[in-house]
């Protein structure tokens, strides 16, 4: 018992999410920030690479093709002139030099000095290379200088050189540059990291937290559509469509319970009632018969209640949706006008048809036919003898729209709203035969269908107005997410 | 004819037996899946009306996929609670020739497994359907009565075809509404009643004799000789 009495704090503190170090390496807020932190990284590096490259860089490659230019020049002389040529060229060359940034040196075998504006061969270069840099001491100002060195024909050796102070000089500025550049990219990465990062979690935020409260009971609860019209607001809505739908079907099931604890009770009773009257009451065989037929009627109502009931919860379901075809409605409406024609005409009543052909549409025919069917079962027991009953079925702005209008006693506004509740019967149609369930088999046709239905006042009589969609709707939202989602793969780039 | 049901439950199964025994068919039942089998692939039966949650190992849809397996094609009606469009579609589709959902009453099962059997022996496409002095031509699409030609609506033709191809048996309001006009839902109007009647206006009620018949508690029949 006092190990669960332990546990419990833990998982406590585990459920406040408080960002631990493994919780927040887990994080993908911080993985979105630390991906961040490292893209804007290596780009500010690979600018500080390349601004080197073309400045400081383009500096030393300008100055080693000066010295190699000038070292051929010099044993092109010599092949030329001999060591005579070669000292008149250095001396040209020394004299013409009026930045005094060039430093030329011809030795001998010995290394003793032959010509040059350097007084010897420098003692610490390594023999193993031939490009160096110097230190010297010129006329008491240190310089560095880029030298090169080569043998020349006759056992003669020679040094180039070229102050490189300048090129040194903007290395140190651009070193000091970047470094302070580095140091402002750490921060504004950091920064930027963490303004992701709180973004990701505050985007996110209101998903887990509305997804909490659903799963904690509260189906009220939806998602903030925040209207910038992007990815985010999308799977919003998507989230709350499924909510929505999920809240129905809820509504649903709690209304079928309640149906079967009300609604059926009725007519349950009456059957009960009937059957044991008779069991205690009837005088012949006759009588028994007769009531025994009542009750197996009153069962084959109650069965009917059942079937419509689940009719109803297995359309909802939207199991049937894979059976959706695209169907010409005009054949399939004519053939129920004629259907219920000839008992309008028995009943002294005129079915009047106005049906657009083709109408092609999108579902399935056999609840499109049962919907169009109650609607006119409706229509034909609320109308009065000589009344009319109008049906027409036309396409309008892409979708379907299919009205029923009768000139019967209507239906008050309250009523309307209720309509399609289930078992929900209006004052006026407490007298007529009916379960109360046919316009909720109508919507919930029509909603599987993307569509409606709208009941209003015809004056006098009912107008109600089926509509459905010429695809299904649900399908449509998924398909833009995934659109919208390809078209830009990263999430983050919201930021 | 001899008709094997496999059902589980001993109350409707004896009260489908009883039934069937009364309409004069020979009748033959098992409780399960296993026996119920055995007893389709070995014996000859004239209609098999099976349900599809069976004891034994061996259900409704598997009895009859194995059974259609080995090419036997006894017409089998499914008698079943599992009552969704979609379990009716298996049923269908398994081989079942028909699909009845419980609770039901005996009358339809009956008039639905008499007409299964017809369904059965009619491969023969035939051009002519006659009953008493009424005759039908499937091809010219016409029908006299008495030699006196009679004008029918396309869905009144069908209709009449319909009754007239089980002349002699009883045919439910529902086996019209899904063999005529294809709907698979039960309009809560008589409209069944009132096309029936308008057929006769025209069929019998110029004649002496009435040849369509209604059957109290279960539909219409189409018969020759007055009972």
């Amino acid at each position: 018992m006092s190990d669960v009495a332990h546990a419990e704090p833990v998982i406590g503190q585990a459920a406040t999410r408080r960002l631990t170090a493994p919780r927040l390496l887990k994080s993908a807020g911080f993985r979105f920030g630390v991906i961040y932190a490292a893209l804007f990284g290596i780009s500010a590096a690979a600018l500080a690479a390349f601004l080197w490259w073309s400045t400081a860089g383009l500096l030393e490659r300008q100055t080693v093709a000066a010295i190699d230019t000038d070292s051929d020049a010099m044993v092109t002389v010599f092949l030329a002139g001999g060591v005579g040529g070669v000292r008149e060229a250095i001396r040209d060359r020394v004299t013409g030099n009026i930045d005094d940034d060039a430093v030329y040196l011809l030795v001998d075998q010995h290394y003793r000095p032959v010509e040059g504006n350097l007084n010897a061969w420098p003692q610490h270069l390594p023999m193993d290379e031939d490009w160096g840099e110097l230190k010297l001491d010129r006329a008491g100002v240190p310089a560095l200088m880029q030298v090169h060195y080569f043998d020349m024909p006759g056992d003669y050796h020679m040094l180039i050189g070229r102050d490189v102070a300048v090129r040194s000089q903007l290395g140190r500025l651009m070193t000091g540059a970047l470094i302070w550049a580095a140091a402002i990219a750490l921060v504004l990465g950091s920064v930027g990291a963490w303004a992701v990062r709180g973004l990701f979690r505050a985007t996110i935020a209101d998903v887990s937290a509305t997804a909490m409260a659903v799963s904690a009971g509260d189906l009220s609860r939806r998602v903030t559509v925040a209207g910038a019209d992007d990815e985010f607001d999308l799977l919003a809505e998507t989230i709350n469509d499924m909510l929505d739908r999920i809240t129905r079907l809820m509504d649903g099931v709690s209304q079928v319970s309640n149906a079967i604890a009300h609604d059926l009770r009725t007519p349950i009773t009456r059957a009960r009632a009937r059957l044991e009257d008779a069991a205690t009451h009837a005088g012949t065989a006759e009588v028994l018969k007769a009531a025994i037929e009542r009750g197996i009627a009153d069962l084959d109502g109650i069965v009917g209640i059942f079937q419509a009931l689940l009719r109803i919860s297995e359309i909802e379901a939207g199991a049937r949706r894979s059976a959706f075809a695209p169907i010409d409605l005009g054949p399939v409406l004519s053939d129920l006008v004629e259907l219920y024609d000839a008992v309008a005409e028995e009943r002294g009543l005129r079915l009047v048809a106005d049906i657009a052909t083709p109408l092609p549409a999108f579902g399935d025919r056999d609840m499109i036919q049962q919907a169009v069917a109650n609607l006119l079962d409706n229509a034909l027991k609320f109308s009065p003898d000589g009344g009319e009953i109008h049906l027409s079925a036309h396409e309008s702005a892409g979708r379907l729209v299919i009205r029923v209008t009768d000139q019967g006693p209507g239906m008050p506004e309250e009523d309307m709203k209720r309509a399609t509740e289930r078992f929900f019967r209006g004052e006026t149609a407490r007298n007529t035969p009916g379960s109360g369930l046919g316009l909720s088999l109508v919507q919930a046709v029509a909603q599987l269908h993307g569509g409606d239905i709208e009941l209003s006042d015809a004056h006098p009589g009912l107008d109600a107005l089926l509509t459905l969609g010429l695809r299904p709707a649900s399908a449509a939202r998924p398909a833009l997410l995934a659109a919208a989602l390809r078209a830009k793969p990263q999430p983050a780039s919201r930021s | 004819m001899r008709i094997l049901v496999v059902e589980d439950d001993k109350d409707v199964a004896g009260f489908v037996v009883k039934g069937l025994r009364e309409a004069g068919h020979v009748v033959e039942h098992t409780g399960n899946g296993r026996d119920g089998l055995f007893m389709a692939a070995s014996e000859n039966f004239d209609a098999i009306v099976l349900d599809r949650m069976l004891p034994g190992g061996v259900d409704g849809l598997r009895l009859l996929e194995t059974l259609r397996g080995q090419n036997n094609h006894t017409p089998v009606m499914f008698l079943s609670a599992m009552a969704q469009v979609d379990d009716r579609v298996k049923g269908l589709k398994a081989g079942g020739d028909d699909y009845m959902t419980k609770p039901f009453a005996f009358a339809e099962l009956l008039a639905r497994v008499e007409a299964l059997t017809r369904r059965g022996k009619g491969d023969a496409p035939t051009t002519k359907l006659v009953a008493a002095d009424l005759e039908m031509d499937l091809l010219s699409r016409s029908v006299k009565r008495g030699g006196q030609k009679i004008d029918l609506q396309p869905r009144e033709f069908r209709l009449l075809e319909f009754l007239m191809r089980h002349a002699g048996q009883v045919v439910t309001r529902t086996m019209l509404l899904e063999g005529v006009w294809d709907y698979h839902f039960d309009p809560q109007t008589n409209v069944i009643d009132v096309h029936v009647s308008r057929l006769r206006q025209k069929v019998d009620k110029p004649f002496p004799q009435a040849l369509i018949h209604t059957v109290r508690n279960a539909g219409y029949m189409l018969r020759a000789e007055e009972v």
